[in-house]
C-alpha cells in the first residue's frame, strides 16, 4: 500500500525537539514569576508524575513523515497523568493513580477467527518482527478535549497480515484484559466489561492505525495502556482500545463497548467529525489541553486533520449515520 | 458572650469564611497554573491536565452542596429544636446563587464566549436548559431574600421561595444528565435531596392527620 505524505507538513514546520521538551520553560519566562518551579508543583500535588519525559528504553526511528504541524505535544505529565481508562476509575487522575496493580509483563495476545494463523502469542512474538517508530498524532477524545501524542508502535496492518487473514475477515475485534484484580474499576458495572472494539479490516490495514507499545520514547505506562494498545489517529479516543489481549478477524461488524452502553450517543465508525454533534455537546471545536485556563477552544478538524489520508475509506458513507 | 452574640459574631462569620474555601482553593489553583508562585505555606490545589473543567466542577458541585446544606437546615432545625439554625439559612441560599453564577461565567470561559455556542447549547441540550432555567428560577429568591422584601410580599415570600424544591431537583438532574456512566455520585446527590424533601412531606403529612383525626393517636 502507498503510504502518502500529506502536503501539509513542511520540514520547517517541524517543531524542534528541544523546543517542545522546553515549552514549560518558554511559556514560565513568558508568565514570569518563578513559573518553572509552580507548574511541576501542581502536577506533583495530584500525586502523579512529572512534566518532563524520563529518558527513553526503546529503540524506534522518528518517522517525520507523521507530525503536526504548528503544534508541540502535550507533556509528559498531561500524556499520562490525565487519562479515560474505566478500567482503573473514571475519573481523568484514576488510572495514573490505580493502574499499578496491572501485570504488563508477561502478557500474551490470542489470535483467532477467520484467519490462517490463530492462537496465543506472547508480547515478544507480536512485537519482534517489527521494527518501531515514533508518529506524533493529533489525538481527540470525544469529550471535545484533545492532545497531541508522540506515539511509538508499528503499522497495525503490518501484524494483521502475519495471521492470513481469509476472505471472511470483514472486520478484526479487540479486547482488552477482563481481570477485576488487576484492573479494580472492572468490579463496578460501569460499562459491559470485557472493554471490546472493532475496526473494518481496511480502517485495521490502513497505514496510519498503530499498534503502539510506547509513548514518548518508553515502554507504554500502564495508564496508556501497556502493553499494547491501537491508535487510529481520525477516529475518537474511544476506539483506541488498549491493554489488548485478544485480536479476532470476523465477518459480522463487532460490537462495541461505548456504542452497546449509549448507541445514540457513540457509534461504531467514532470518525472526528465536526458536523456531527454529540446528543449532548457540540463536536464543531475541542479544548487543547495544556493551554491553561483562558485558552480558547479551536476548530475540529474532519477526521480529526487526517482527511487527506482516510476520507477515501468512507466514499459514499452517510456519516451522519454511521457516526 | 451570650448565645446570641456567640451565633452573630463567630459562628455565623466562620460559616461565612468557609463558603468562600472553594473560590480561594479555585483562584489558588488558576494562579499556580498560571505559572504565580505562592507562598510555600499555602496549600495548593492540583487542577490538573484540565483546569478549566476542574473549575466548573468545582463551582457546579459546591453550588449543589450549598442548596443541599440550605435545605437541610429546616429538618434539622425540627429535629434538634435548635431556632438559631434558621439564621445560616439565607446566607448558605446566596451563597449557593453565588456559587451558580460563578459556574455559569466558567461555563462561558469553557465556550471560549462563543455566543451562537452558548445560546445553542441553552436551547438545544436539555442538560444544559435545565442547569440555565434553575440558575434564572434562583435570581428571583436572591432578589426577595432582605428583610425588607421578606416584610413587603408577607405570605407570599414563602410560596415563592418554596421554588427552591424545583431548583434543587432541576440541580440535581443537570449534574445526572451530564455523567458518561458512572453514576455513583449524582445516585448520592439524588438520594440525599430526596431524604431532605421526602422529610418534608412526611412531616406535613404526619401534622395533618394529626390535626385531622386527633383522636386516632391516643
Amino acid at each position: 500500500m502507498l503510504i502518502r505524505r500529506p502536503d501539509d507538513i513542511r520540514p520547517s514546520e517541524i517543531t524542534p525537539e528541544s523546543a517542545f521538551l522546553n515549552r514549560r520553560a518558554t511559556l514560565a519566562a513568558l508568565f514570569g514569576a518563578g513559573a518553572a518551579t509552580a507548574l511541576p508543583r501542581a502536577f506533583a500535588a495530584e500525586g502523579a508524575t512529572p512534566a518532563a519525559p524520563p529518558a527513553p528504553n526503546l529503540t524506534y526511528t522518528k518517522n517525520a513523515r507523521y507530525t503536526v504541524p504548528n503544534d508541540t505535544p502535550n507533556s509528559w505529565a498531561e500524556v499520562t497523568g490525565y487519562n479515560n481508562f474505566y478500567e482503573f476509575g473514571t475519573d481523568k487522575t484514576d488510572p495514573a493513580r490505580n493502574a499499578g496493580t496491572l501485570r504488563a509483563k508477561p502478557w500474551s495476545v490470542e489470535i483467532a477467527g477467520e484467519a490462517e494463523v490463530r492462537g496465543k502469542f506472547t508480547f515478544e512474538d507480536i512485537v519482534k518482527p517489527h521494527a518501531l517508530e515514533e508518529r506524533i498524532y493529533r489525538f481527540r477524545c470525544v469529550e471535545a478535549w484533545s492532545m497531541v501524542i508522540p506515539w511509538v508502535g508499528f503499522p497495525l496492518g503490518d501484524l494483521l497480515k502475519r495471521f492470513k487473514p481469509t476472505s471472511k475477515a470483514k472486520y478484526v475485534e479487540f479486547t482488552t484484559l477482563l481481570d477485576p484484580r488487576q484492573m479494580p474499576g472492572q468490579s463496578l458495572p460501569v460499562l459491559d466489561w470485557p472493554y471490546v472494539e472493532g475496526l473494518r479490516i481496511d480502517e485495521a490495514m490502513h497505514p496510519l492505525t498503530l499498534l503502539v507499545t510506547g509513548v514518548y520514547g518508553r515502554e507504554l505506562p500502564n495508564q496508556n495502556g501497556a502493553p499494547l494498545r491501537l491508535m487510529a489517529p481520525w477516529k475518537y479516543g474511544f476506539k483506541n482500545v488498549k491493554s489488548i489481549v485478544k485480536i479476532r478477524f470476523t465477518e459480522q461488524q463487532p460490537r462495541n463497548s461505548w456504542n452497546v452502553a449509549a448507541p445514540n450517543e457513540y457509534g461504531f465508525y467514532a470518525n472526528v467529525n465536526p458536523q456531527v454533534d454529540h446528543p449532548r455537546w457540540s463536536q464543531a471545536s475541542e479544548r487543547r489541553i495544556g493551554g491553561g485556563f483562558f485558552a480558547r477552544r479551536q476548530p475540529t478538524l474532519t477526521f480529526n486533520g487526517y482527511a487527506e489520508q482516510v476520507a477515501g475509506l468512507y466514499t459514499g458513507m452517510d456519516l451522519k449515520r454511521y457516526f | 458572650m451570650t448565645r446570641d452574640q456567640r451565633y452573630r459574631w463567630l459562628f455565623k462569620p466562620l460559616a461565612f469564611a468557609a463558603c468562600l474555601v472553594p473560590l480561594a482553593w479555585a483562584i489558588a489553583g488558576v494562579l499556580v497554573a498560571s505559572g504565580v508562585s505562592l507562598p510555600a505555606l499555602i496549600p495548593v490545589p492540583a487542577l490538573g491536565a484540565d483546569p478549566v473543567r476542574r473549575v466548573l466542577g468545582i463551582f457546579g458541585k459546591t453550588a449543589l452542596n450549598l442548596l443541599l446544606v440550605t435545605l437541610s437546615i429546616t429538618p434539622l432545625r425540627q429535629l434538634s429544636g435548635n431556632a438559631h439554625l434558621l439564621r445560616f439559612r439565607r446566607m448558605l441560599g446566596l451563597f449557593a446563587f453565588f456559587y451558580a453564577l460563578l459556574h455559569l461565567a466558567v461555563y462561558l470561559l469553557f465556550q471560549s464566549f462563543s455566543w451562537p455556542e452558548i445560546v445553542r447549547d441553552i436551547t438545544r441540550r436539555p442538560y444544559i436548559t435545565i442547569g440555565f432555567t434553575a440558575l434564572l428560577l434562583l435570581v428571583p429568591l436572591a432578589v426577595t431574600s432582605t428583610n425588607g422584601m421578606m416584610r413587603r410580599l408577607k405570605k407570599r415570600w414563602q410560596t415563592l421561595h418554596r421554588l427552591i424544591y424545583p431548583i434543587a431537583i432541576l440541580g440535581v438532574w443537570h449534574y445526572w444528565w451530564q455523567i458518561k456512566r458512572d453514576i455513583r455520585q449524582p445516585l448520592l446527590y439524588a438520594s440525599l435531596l430526596a431524604l431532605l424533601l421526602g422529610w418534608r412531606l412526611w412531616k406535613h403529612w404526619m401534622d395533618r392527620s394529626r390535626r385531622s383525626s386527633p383522636s386516632d393517636l391516643t
